[in-house]
């Protein structure tokens, strides 16, 4: 089942959720919809859900329209960041909730309604809770029986709000594989909110970046990461360092010693830039004569796993700079608290300023 | 090789460790004290007066006293009362909190507001609310008297007044609970394909059926106890248009006590029956 949006617009009150939102979800595909808060990308996902209704624009299930569609017509399963599960219906029951409220002519037997149930469970490995209520399960069993009940209703497309945003990091990983490989068993065309760039890049098929009611980006995890097309999608997607310059033939001149970097981006020679760094392309040298970069104070050092942490205060600047290298070169440096280094991006990617 | 460094245990004196928040052994004793008296004086002494006075003749007159035939009109009649205004306030209720916490409409505050209009009208005025309307000399009472209608001094009246002071209970108990719950589980229940009428009954309901029960309860007492508005609008006819509080009232008058204290101590029954029930009720509610 395909989905396509076409020139959607939501307004609320002054605030445009949605300006003119356009997009096309391909079938069987997961699709990241990521944003920080107030992007839109939770009331395109309701949107697309029928929970909300749009202004103007277009939504299409596999061609056909379904704007003025009810929700409980859509056949969509939709999963709540916070879980939404009915708190006096026992889990076997939550996850029976849908094809209860059939109307009589096609709700499954109670022979029926109990395979099909129990045959989710399994799916979602809590068969083993059935009996149990929600508030008696952990945040993360809650999400999957959440899941299960959503599936219950063999939905033609499943979106999923923050599924995963309030569970703790360690749960949090541990679904989002499994879901991934969920979704590689069942192939149901999926649309997933997150505000977690890791996430968005770890799990899905493409992944749509949005801000201020607009898409800013739609492509591979692999694409928007390497081929941001704005400054916002590229500091979305990491960390950042921004320096100033301008621009020369593929290099681009930073800071007022006009440190020659090589840079990718598209701007005419000569015009003013911005160039972002991620922190990990930052190199750390030792002061020498004839070296050329910015010099800089380091401010703390922490070491995290296998890579040091270096914050640095660059002399003519207060704009701090923030560069992650590897525990050996750290080891091989030296560093203290103190020390002056020169600070050289490795590349930059250039904007227009 | 290692060594262990073994660390001399401190010995402290032992003694036991003072919650941060608990206050000195006599400022407790005197506010439990205070609390203690305070009840005593308000509630106790009274609550026994009440049984004593009632049962001070004997059993035979406290009997006579509740199964003479006015008695038991009042009690049917405060039962008649009571058995209209609550379901009546109990969907009213329920429709007023549904549209209030799920809902955003133009006017919310406003009707908010009136919702709570009984509880800040005294009683009287809303008895003589109905009776500007519907008496005599009212806004309808010629045509209610044309078409051969009573409603004043009649057990339409009673009803209407009861229903009046009544009406906040129910609502006013669910509005923050079903705030609280919010709008998730209706929209989970709906895309799961439910229609409005079924997730009014299979979540909704069952979502704050002990908050509605609370309601229900607190509802009733105040139905069957009510006097001020009643009062006006009964016109006080023996056998009639006598509720229990109103029958107590006139057989004091008449300096009839073992009988007025003998009907007391049904509402007072009535009341300690209603505070078990609340108290179950809360506890089931905390789960």
């Amino acid at each position: 089942m395909s989905i396509e949006v076409k020139n959607v617009n939501r307004r609320f009150g002054n605030f445009a959720a949605l300006d003119d939102v356009s997009l096309e979800v391909q079938t069987g595909e997961l699709l990241a919809l990521l944003g920080p808060s107030g992007s839109g990308k939770t009331t395109l996902l309701r949107v697309i859900a029928g929970l909300e209704t749009v202004d103007s624009g277009q939504v299409l299930f596999h061609g056909e329209d379904a704007t003025s569609q009810h929700v409980r017509d859509r056949r969509v399963g939709f999963v709540f960041q916070h879980y939404a599960l009915f708190r006096h219906l026992s889990i076997f029951e939550n996850v029976a909730f849908g094809l209860r409220v059939r109307p009589k002519a096609n709700r499954p037997g109670e022979a029926e309604i109990r395979r099909k149930v129990m045959e989710l469970l399994e799916l979602v490995q809590l068969d083993w809770l059935a009996d149990r209520y929600p508030h008696q399960l952990s945040g993360g069993q809650r999400q999957r029986i959440a899941l299960a009940r959503a599936l219950a209703v063999e939905p033609r497309v499943l979106l999923l709000d923050e599924p995963f945003g309030a569970l703790d990091a360690k749960v949090r990983k541990e679904l989002r594989t499994w879901l991934r490989r969920l979704h590689d068993e069942m192939h149901i065309t999926s649309v997933f909110v997150t505000h977690d760039q890791d996430e968005a890049l770890e799990v899905s098929d493409r992944v749509v970046v949005m801000n201020e009611g607009r898409i800013q980006q739609i492509g591979t995890p692999q694409e928007v990461y390497d081929h941001p097309v704005n400054a916002f999608v590229y500091q979305f997607l990491g960390n950042v360092n921004l320096f100033h310059g301008r621009v020369d033939e593929g290099t681009a001149l930073i800071g007022p010693a006009g440190l020659p970097v090589p840079a990718h981006g598209e701007t005419t020679v000569g015009q003013a830039i911005a160039a972002y760094a991620r922190p990990h392309d930052i190199e750390l040298i030792r002061p020498r004569q004839g070296e050329l970069g910015i010099s800089a104070r380091v401010e703390h050092l922490l070491a995290v796993g296998p890579i040091v942490r270096v914050d640095l205060r660059p002399d003519d600047s207060d704009a701090p700079i923030h560069a992650e290298i590897p525990r050996d070169q750290a080891a091989r440096l030296a560093l203290v608290a103190g020390d002056r280094v020169l600070v050289r991006p490795r590349q930059v990617r250039v904007f227009a300023a | 090789m290692t060594t262990a460094v073994l660390q001399p245990a401190l010995a402290l004196p032992v003694r036991p460790v003072e919650k941060a928040t608990a206050e000195p052994p006599w400022v407790r004793l005197l506010l439990i004290g205070l609390a203690l008296a305070f009840l005593g004086i308000f509630l106790f002494v009274p609550l026994a007066a009440v049984f004593y006075e009632a049962l001070r003749k004997g059993v035979g007159v406290y009997w006579q006293a509740v199964t003479e035939p006015d008695a038991l009109a009042a009690v049917r009649l405060t039962l008649l009362a009571a058995a209209i205004s609550v379901p009546l306030n109990l969907v009213f209720g329920v429709a007023a909190a549904w549209a209030i916490a799920k809902f955003e409409f133009r006017g919310k505050n406003l009707l908010i507001t009136l919702i709570d209009l009984p509880f800040s009208v005294s009683p009287v005025i809303a008895g003589l609310i109905f009776v500007l309307v519907f008496g005599l000399q009212g806004w309808f009472g010629e045509w209610l008297s044309e078409h051969d209608l009573k409603i004043i001094f009649a057990v339409p009246g009673i009803v209407l007044a009861t229903i009046f002071v009544t009406f906040p209970f129910v609502a006013r108990e669910l509005i923050p609970l079903m705030q609280a719950q919010g709008t998730e589980e209706e929209e989970a229940a709906v895309v799961l394909g439910a229609s409005g009428w079924q997730t009014l009954w299979r979540v909704t309901l069952p979502n704050v059926k002990w908050g509605l029960l609370y309601g229900v309860i607190l509802s009733n007492a105040r139905a069957m106890g009510e006097f001020g508005a009643v009062s006006v609008v009964s016109g006080h006819i023996r056998g009639l248009t006598n509720t229990l509080p109103l029958h107590v009232e006139i057989l004091y008058n008449e300096y009839q006590f073992a009988a007025a204290f003998a009907t007391a101590s049904l509402l007072a029954l009535l009341a300690l029956v209603t505070l078990v029930l609340k108290a179950w009720v809360e506890r089931r509610f905390a789960d």
